[in-house]
C-alpha cells in the first residue's frame, strides 16, 4: 500500500499556550513537502507534535499514517509505524554507543529471535556511513557526545537512512551546516527518495531546497499553513522574504506566543 | 537455633582463641590490645551516615572450617569467581582459609601468597614490619575491633622488581551468619615490582540468615616505583552489614590502581584512600554501586598528596533504586609542600526512584598554593529528553531507561582493565538493576 500521511486540523499547545492553531497537511509517498517560515511560527512544534514530544499537548486534531491513528500511539509506537524525526537538537547519551544504540532501534521493529546479526548491522552501518562521508570510528562513539553541529546532523541522516521509514521529518536540518555537509546530507536524503516514502522538510532557508527539490511548498505563520505552492514559491521567498505574505494576508507578527 | 546478635568480645575471649589457634604471641599481643582499645574507641563518623545505629556487634563466633582439595569442592555458584588459573588463588569460608594455590614459579621468585595467619606465623617478622602501617590500629573502634578478631585474610608479598603478570585471587565467602566474616588484607609490593590483586567477597545464605556485621581492613605498601592493582567486587546479602576500610600508602613514584564494586545489598561503609607519601606517586580510583531497597551506603574515596608531583584521580558513579541512600563523599587533600601535585574527583549519582536519596560531596582541601585539583558531582534523575529521542527511534521505554542506565555506569565500567572483572561486575550490575 502506497505511504499516505494526512495531518487534520492538528492544534497543540505548550505549559496551556496554543502553539499550533489548526494544521492540514496531506503527504503521498514519494512527495517532498517544506515547509518554510520564519523563526517562531510554529514550524518545530509541529515536528514535535508528531513525534510526541512529552511537552506538547495535542488538544485537537487526528494524524492518520496510513489509516492508523498516530496521536493515540507513544513515541516509540509511532517510530515503528513508520514515522521518522530528524531532530535540530540531537540528545547526546553518554555510555551509550551509537552502534549499539542503532542497534537496538533496529530490533525494536523486528520480532524477538530474529533479531538483525552482528556482522550484518556492521556491514549495513559501515556502508552507510561511507554514504554519507562519516568517520566509521563513529560507529564506536557515545551518541552524539562530543559530535560537532554538522556531525549531529549527519548522525541524524544515518538513523534515517538505517531505519527506513515511511514518512520523514527533518527539522533545521541545515541549521548550522557548511556547504560541503548540506551537500552530503542532501545527497543521503535524496538517496532516500522513493515511492514509498514521503518527506516534511521544515527550514527557514530556501538553500535546503537546492539540494532536495520538493514538490510542495507551505509558508507557516502564527501556527496555521497560511500559504501553499510549488517549488517556485520557495523561490519568491528566497528573494523577496515574508513581507509579501504578511501583506498580502494583512498578518503584522507572524509569530505565535513563543518567547 | 541459637540467634547471638551480639557477640562478646572482650580481652579474655580474643586472647583464648589466640591461644587455642597457636598463634605467636605477638599476635596474641595485638589482638587484645585490640580488644582492649575497642572499649574506650568511637565507632567512625562519616558525613551523615551514622553508623552507629546499625546492628555492629554481631560479628559472630570463630568457626573452624575444614579444607578442599580443589576449586571443584566449592559450591557451584562460587567456582566462577575463583578466576580462571590465576596465578594464586586464596579462598576463605567464613572465618578460615580452605583453599590455597600458588604456582611455583612465583613461589620460586620469592611470592608470599597466602592467608594473613599463615603469614603472621611463617613470616612473622615481615607481617609484623607492615601490619598498621597504612591504618593505625587506635585509629577508632572499627580499626581496634578488627584487629582483635580478624581471621583468614590474605598476606601478599612481591619481592624487588618481581612482575607478577597474571592476577593473584582471593575468594572470601560467608555461608554461616553465626560465624566470624572479618578477612584482613596486607598486601607490600617492594620497590619496582607489579602485580594485580582481585578478590570477590559474597554471601551464600539461604532464605532468612541472621543479622551479622562483616568488618575487614585493607592495607597496601607501594614500594618506590612499584605498581599495584586492587580490584574488589562486593556481593553479599541484605542480612550482612559490610564494614570496609582500605588504604595504600605509596611511596615515591609508586602507582596504586582501586577498582571497587560495591554491589552489597546490606548496609554498607566503604572507605577507600590512597595516601601519596613518595615524590611522583600517582593513585586511581574507580568505585561502581548499586543500592537497591532500603539499604544505606557510605563509599568514600579519599587521596592524601604528600609528595610533589603526585597526581590522583577519583571516580564514583552510583545508580540509587527502591528506597537506597548513599552518602558518597571525595576527599582531596594537598598537603603544604605537595608541589605540583593534581587531584581530580568526579562523583555523579542517577537517581531511579523518588523515595531513593543520593548526596555527592566533593571536598578539597588544599593547603598548597602550586597544585592543580578539580571535582565534578552531580545528583540527577534520567533526562526525558533522552528518553524521548531514542523512544523516536522505536526503542520502548523500558529500554531506553536500560540503556540510559547502563551508560551512565559504562564510562567507567568499560575503563576497568582486567576483563574477567569486568565481566563480573556487568553480570552482577544487570542482576542488580533488573532484580
Amino acid at each position: 500500500m502506497a505511504t499516505h500521511f494526512k495531518i487534520d486540523g492538528l492544534k497543540a499547545a505548550i505549559e496551556g499556550k496554543e502553539i499550533l492553531k489548526g494544521i492540514n497537511l496531506e503527504i503521498k509517498g514519494g512527495e517532498v513537502h517544506a515547509i518554510m517560515g520564519p523563526n517562531g511560527t510554529g514550524k518545530s512544534t509541529l515536528a514535535s507534535a508528531l513525534m510526541g514530544h512529552p511537552k506538547y499537548e495535542v488538544t485537537e486534531g487526528h494524524v492518520e499514517l496510513d489509516g492508523e491513528a498516530l496521536l493515540e500511539m507513544g513515541v516509540d509506537e509511532r517510530a515503528r509505524a513508520g514515522l521518522f524525526l530528524a531532530m535540530q537538537y540531537p540528545s547526546e547519551i553518554t555510555g551509550v554507543t551509537n552502534s549499539d544504540f542503532l542497534r537496538s532501534a533496529i530490533n525494536a521493529r523486528r520480532e524477538e529471535g530474529k533479531e538483525i546479526s552482528l556482522i550484518k548491522f556492521i556491514r549495513l552501518m559501515e556502508g552507510k556511513m561511507k554514504e554519507l562521508e562519516m568517520n566509521t570510528e563513529f560507529m564506536h562513539r557515545y551518541l552524539n557526545e562530543g559530535f560537532s553541529g554538522g556531525e549531529k546532523k549527519r548522525n541524524e541522516i544515518l538513523q534515517m537512512m538505517m531505519l527506513d521509514p515511511k514518512i520523514v521529518v527533518l527539522d533545521e536540518i541545515d541549521s548550522g551546516l557548511d556547504i560541503d555537509a548540506l551537500r552530503i546530507v542532501s545527497n543521503g536524503v535524496n538517496a532516500m527518495r522513493s515511492e514509498d516514502r514521503g518527506f516534511l522538510i521544515i527550514t527557514h532557508y530556501q538553500r535546503l531546497l537546492n539540494y532536495i527539490k520538493p514538490d510542495f511548498v507551505h509558508v507557516m505563520m502564527q501556527g496555521r499553513i497560511v500559504k501553499s505552492g510549488g517549488p517556485e514559491l520557495a523561490e519568491r521567498l528566497e528573494n523577496e522574504g515574508y513581507d509579501w505574505v504578511k501583506e498580502e494576508l494583512g498578518i503584522v507578527d507572524e509569530t505565535v506566543g513563543q518567547v | 537455633m541459637s540467634t547471638q546478635l551480639t557477640t562478646p568480645v572482650n580481652r579474655q575471649s580474643v586472647s583464648a582463641l589466640s591461644q587455642s589457634k597457636g598463634e605467636p604471641a605477638w599476635l596474641e599481643g595485638v589482638r587484645t590490645k585490640g580488644a582492649e582499645l575497642a572499649e574506650t574507641l568511637e565507632w567512625p563518623t562519616p558525613e551523615k551516615v551514622r553508623i552507629s545505629r546499625w546492628n555492629l556487634t554481631a560479628v559472630g563466633s570463630h568457626k573452624a572450617q575444614a579444607a578442599i582439595a580443589s576449586v571443584d569442592e566449592l559450591p557451584e555458584a562460587l567456582r566462577g569467581l575463583a578466576g580462571q588459573s590465576p596465578a594464586g588463588l586464596v579462598v576463605q569460608r567464613n572465618s578460615a582459609r580452605v583453599l590455597h594455590q600458588l604456582t611455583p614459579e612465583l613461589a620460586a621468585k620469592g611470592v608470599i601468597f597466602t592467608d594473613l595467619e599463615t603469614a603472621a606465623r611463617e613470616h612473622g617478622d615481615l607481617v609484623q614490619q607492615y601490619l598498621f602501617q597504612a591504618i593505625p590500629q587506635d585509629e577508632n573502634k572499627l580499626t581496634a575491633l578488627q584487629s582483635a578478631i580478624w581471621s583468614g585474610g590474605i598476606f601478599l608479598y612481591v619481592p624487588k622488581n618481581v612482575e607478577v603478570e597474571l592476577p593473584l585471587q582471593a575468594l572470601f565467602y560467608s555461608d554461616d551468619a553465626e560465624a566470624t566474616f572479618a578477612p584482613r588484607v596486607l598486601l607490600v609490593a617492594d620497590s619496582h615490582s607489579s602485580v594485580t590483586y582481585v578478590d570477590n567477597v559474597v554471601s551464600t545464605y539461604g532464605e532468612s540468615a541472621q543479622p551479622i556485621t562483616k568488618q575487614s581492613i585493607v592495607e597496601v605498601i607501594v614500594k618506590p616505583g612499584a605498581h599495584v592493582r586492587y580490584a574488589t567486587v562486593h556481593n553479599m546479602h541484605d542480612n550482612l552489614i559490610d564494614l570496609t576500610i582500605r588504604r595504600a600508602v605509596v611511596e615515591n613514584d609508586g602507582r596504586i590502581e582501586w577498582i571497587i564494586g560495591d554491589l552489597h545489598d546490606g548496609h554498607t561503609l566503604s572507605d577507600t584512600q590512597s595516601l601519596l607519601k613518595g615524590n611522583g606517586s600517582t593513585s586511581d580510583a574507580k568505585v561502581i554501586s548499586i543500592g537497591s531497597k532500603t539499604q544505606q551506603m557510605s563509599l568514600t574515596t579519599g587521596a592524601v598528596h604528600f609528595g610533589r608531583n603526585t597526581e590522583s584521580d577519583m571516580v564514583t558513579r552510583a545508580v540509587m533504586k527502591d528506597g537506597a541512600t548513599a552518602i558518597i563523599n571525595g576527599i582531596t587533600k594537598i598537603e603544604k609542600g605537595a608541589t605540583k601535585s593534581n587531584g581530580q574527583q568526579t562523583e555523579k549519582v542517577l537517581m531511579l526512584s523518588p523515595k531513593a536519596r543520593g548526596d555527592a560531596n566533593p571536598i578539597l582541601l588544599i593547603d598548597e598554593d602550586d597544585v592543580k585539583a578539580g571535582h565534578a558531582a552531580s545528583v540527577g534523575q534520567v533526562n526525558p529528553e533522552q528518553i524521548y529521542y531514542l523512544m523516536s527511534r522505536g526503542i520502548a521505554k523500558k529500554d531506553a531507561e536500560r540503556l540510559i542506565i547502563y551508560g551512565f555506569l559504562a564510562p567507567v565500567v568499560t575503563e576497568i582493565p582486567i576483563e574477567p572483572v569486568r565481566e563480573q561486575l556487568q553480570r552482577l550490575l544487570e542482576r542488580k538493576l533488573e532484580g
